[in-house]
C-alpha cells in the first residue's frame, strides 16, 4: 500500500506554508511596489510642501498631508484614553459575567460595520445636530468612534495576558487595586495596547468613507480644529475618480504609504526600545 | 509572646470545606514549620492570614489575631505590610532588580532616593543575594536564576521590614545549594523575624523550625516542637506521614 512517511510529510507541510506565507508577502509588496512606481516619480520637495491648485490637478498636496495628521491625532487622543479606560474596567473590574459579554459583543458588531455608516452618523451627529460643520473636530470624533472598538478589543487581550501572579504580588505586597493597574498591569500591557494604537492609527490615516462626510474636502490649508479638511485618502479618491489627475493621485497614494510605514516603524521601534528595557 | 493567634478558623471555598476549625498561636521570633500532604489546607490557611484568600470567593469564619488586634479589622494594606507572603513560585515583577525590591515600599510611603538605596542594599544583603547583584541592580530581574528569583522575593518581603514572614513551599523548585541559602536565611533572620514556612519537604521543616504543625485534609492533627515531632508524634497519622507512609 502507498504510504508517505513522516519525513515527506514534514517537507509538504513545509512548503504549504512557506508558500502561503510568501503569497501574503508578495501581496504586501506588489501593491506597494505598484503603487510606488506609479507614483514615486511625483514626490518631489514642492510636492510636498505646496499648497494645492486647481483641485489637485497642479500644486502639492501639503494641506492634505496636514490635514491627514491633525484628523488622525485629534481621534487617537480622544480614542485611545476613551479605549484603554474601557478596557481596563472590562478587564480588571468586571469579573467576566454579562456586563463584560455585552461590551464585547457590542464592540466586536461595531469593529465590522462598514466606515460609510459612522461617516453618516457623524455627518448627521456631529456635523448637523452638534453643527460642528465639516471639520476636523468632526472628522477626528467620527474616527474615534471607529477605532475605538480595536483599541478597546487589543487593550483587554494584552490586559488579560498580564500574568495574574503579577497582581498577586502586587496585593501581596500591600498594593492597592489602582496601584497594580496604574504601576504593574499597565506597564506590562503597553505593547500590546501599542499594538491597538497602531491599528487604529492605520485604520483612521486610511480611511475615506467616515471622513468625506464629516472632515469634508476643503484644499485649504487648515488653520484650527473647525477647519474644513481633505484628508490624503479622500484627495485620493476625489483625484482618481474624478479623472483630475492620475499622477497626482498616486503621487498621493505613495505619501500616505510611506507615512503609514513611516508611523508603524517608529512605533515598532519605540515599543522594542521599551520592551528590552523592562523585561 | 504570642505573635498570632488563630481561633476556631474555618474557610470554605464554594463547597469546599477548606480549613476546618483551627486553632493555632505562632509565637514571637518561632519559625513555624507546617507540613501536610496537598490539598491539606497549608496554603489556605498562609492565603487566609494574608487576606488574599478575599480575592476568590472565600468565606472565612473565626478570628486571627496579629498581636493583639483582629486582621479582619487592619487596614489591608497595612497588615499586608506587616505580614508578608512569600509564593511557591518565585515571580519577579517585570523591570529591574532595584525595582522589584522598591516596589513593596514604594506603595506605603514616599522616600527619598538614598533613603532607597538604603533600603535595596539592607534587603539584598538580608536575603544573601547582594554580592551576586550589585553590579547589576538596574538589569532586568527576569534574568536572575529560579534561585536568586526567590531569594529576590525574600529580599522584595524584607524591604517591607515586616514582623511576620510567611513562605509557601519556597524552595520546592530550587536546587539543594538555593535551598540551603534560603534556609539560612531563615535561621539567620529568626531573631528579628516571626516565620510560619509551609512545606512539603518534611526534612526541611525538621531542619529549620522550631516547631511543626501536621495539617491533613484542612484539620491540624498536632502541632508540637520539631525533635518531639520527629521522634514521638502523639497522633499515628503523623507517624505515617513523616516516616513517608503517604502523601
Amino acid at each position: 500500500m502507498f504510504k508517505i512517511k513522516p519525513k515527506t510529510t514534514q517537507i509538504i507541510a513545509y512548503s504549504v506554508l512557506l508558500a502561503l506565507t510568501f503569497i501574503t508577502i508578495a501581496v504586501l509588496v506588489f501593491i506597494i511596489l505598484f503603487i510606488f512606481k506609479n507614483g514615486i516619480r511625483e514626490l518631489s520637495w514642492s510636492f510636498l510642501t505646496q499648497p494645492t491648485k486647481e483641485m489637485g490637478k497642479e500644486g502639492g498636496i501639503l494641506p492634505s498631508i496636514v490635514g491627514t495628521l491633525l484628523v488622525t491625532l485629534f481621534s487617537i487622543i480622544i480614542a485611545t484614553p476613551i479605549g484603554v479606560g474601557s478596557a481596563i474596567y472590562l478587564t480588571e473590574y468586571t469579573k467576566g459575567g454579562a456586563i463584560r459579554r455585552i461590551i464585547s459583543f457590542g464592540a466586536d458588531c461595531l469593529a465590522g460595520m462598514p466606515s460609510i455608516i459612522f461617516g453618516l452618523f457623524g455627518f448627521i451627529f456631529f456635523v448637523i445636530m452638534l453643527k460642528m460643520g465639516w471639520s476636523i473636530l468632526s472628522g477626528g470624533l467620527t474616527l474615534a468612534i471607529m477605532i475605538l472598538p480595536t483599541i478597546i478589543r487589543t487593550s483587554e487581550e494584552a490586559i488579560k495576558s498580564v500574568p495574574n501572579a503579577y497582581r498577586e504580588i502586587s496585593y501581596s505586597l500591600g498594593g492597592g487595586k489602582l496601584d497594580t493597574i496604574i504601576k504593574i498591569v499597565l506597564p506590562t500591557a503597553l505593547p500590546g495596547i501599542l499594538t491597538g494604537v497602531i491599528l487604529g492609527i492605520g485604520r483612521a490615516i486610511s480611511e475615506t468613507a467616515a471622513v468625506i462626510f464629516t472632515a469634508g474636502s476643503s484644499l485649504n490649508m487648515p488653520t484650527s480644529l473647525f477647519s474644513s479638511t481633505r484628508t490624503l485618502a479622500v484627495h485620493f479618491y476625489i483625484l482618481a475618480r474624478e479623472g483630475i489627475s492620475m499622477p497626482k493621485a498616486y503621487g498621493t497614494a505613495t505619501v500616505l504609504i510611506i507615512i503609514i510605514l513611516l508611523i508603524n516603524f517608529i512605533a515598532y521601534r519605540l515599543m522594542h526600545k521599551f520592551i528590552s528595557k523592562y523585561y | 509572646m504570642i505573635k498570632i493567634s488563630i481561633k476556631n478558623l474555618n474557610v470554605f471555598y464554594k463547597n469546599i470545606h477548606a480549613l476546618k476549625n483551627i486553632n493555632l498561636d505562632v509565637e514571637t521570633n518561632e519559625i513555624l514549620g507546617i507540613i501536610g500532604p496537598s490539598n491539606s489546607g497549608k496554603s489556605s490557611l498562609l492565603q487566609v492570614i494574608n487576606r488574599l484568600s478575599e480575592m476568590n470567593n472565600s468565606k472565612v469564619t473565626g478570628e486571627i489575631l496579629l498581636d493583639t488586634e483582629s486582621i479582619f479589622s487592619l487596614p489591608i494594606n497595612s497588615l499586608r505590610k506587616r505580614v508578608g507572603l512569600i509564593f511557591a513560585t518565585p515571580t519577579v515583577l517585570p523591570g529591574s532588580i532595584y525595582k522589584n525590591v522598591t516596589y513593596g515600599p514604594k506603595l506605603h510611603k514616599k522616600f527619598k532616593k538614598s533613603e532607597l538605596d538604603e533600603l535595596v542594599y539592607f534587603a539584598l544583603n538580608t536575603a544573601d543575594l547582594w554580592n551576586e547583584v550589585k553590579d547589576r541592580l538596574q538589569e532586568s530581574a527576569s534574568k536572575l536564576s529560579g534561585g536568586q528569583q526567590q531569594r529576590l522575593c525574600i529580599a522584595r518581603i524584607l524591604a517591607l521590614k515586616p514582623e511576620v514572614i510567611m513562605m509557601d513551599e519556597p524552595s520546592s523548585g530550587l536546587d539543594p545549594i538555593s535551598t540551603a541559602k534560603i534556609e539560612g536565611t531563615m535561621v539567620s533572620l529568626k531573631d528579628k523575624y516571626t516565620f510560619i514556612l509551609v512545606t512539603n519537604n518534611t526534612k526541611q521543616a525538621a531542619r529549620v523550625s522550631s516547631r511543626v504543625a501536621f495539617f491533613l485534609s484542612g484539620e491540624m492533627i498536632e502541632i508540637d516542637k520539631t525533635e518531639k515531632m520527629f521522634t514521638n508524634p502523639k497522633d499515628k497519622r503523623t507517624n505515617d506521614y513523616i516516616s513517608g507512609r503517604f502523601g
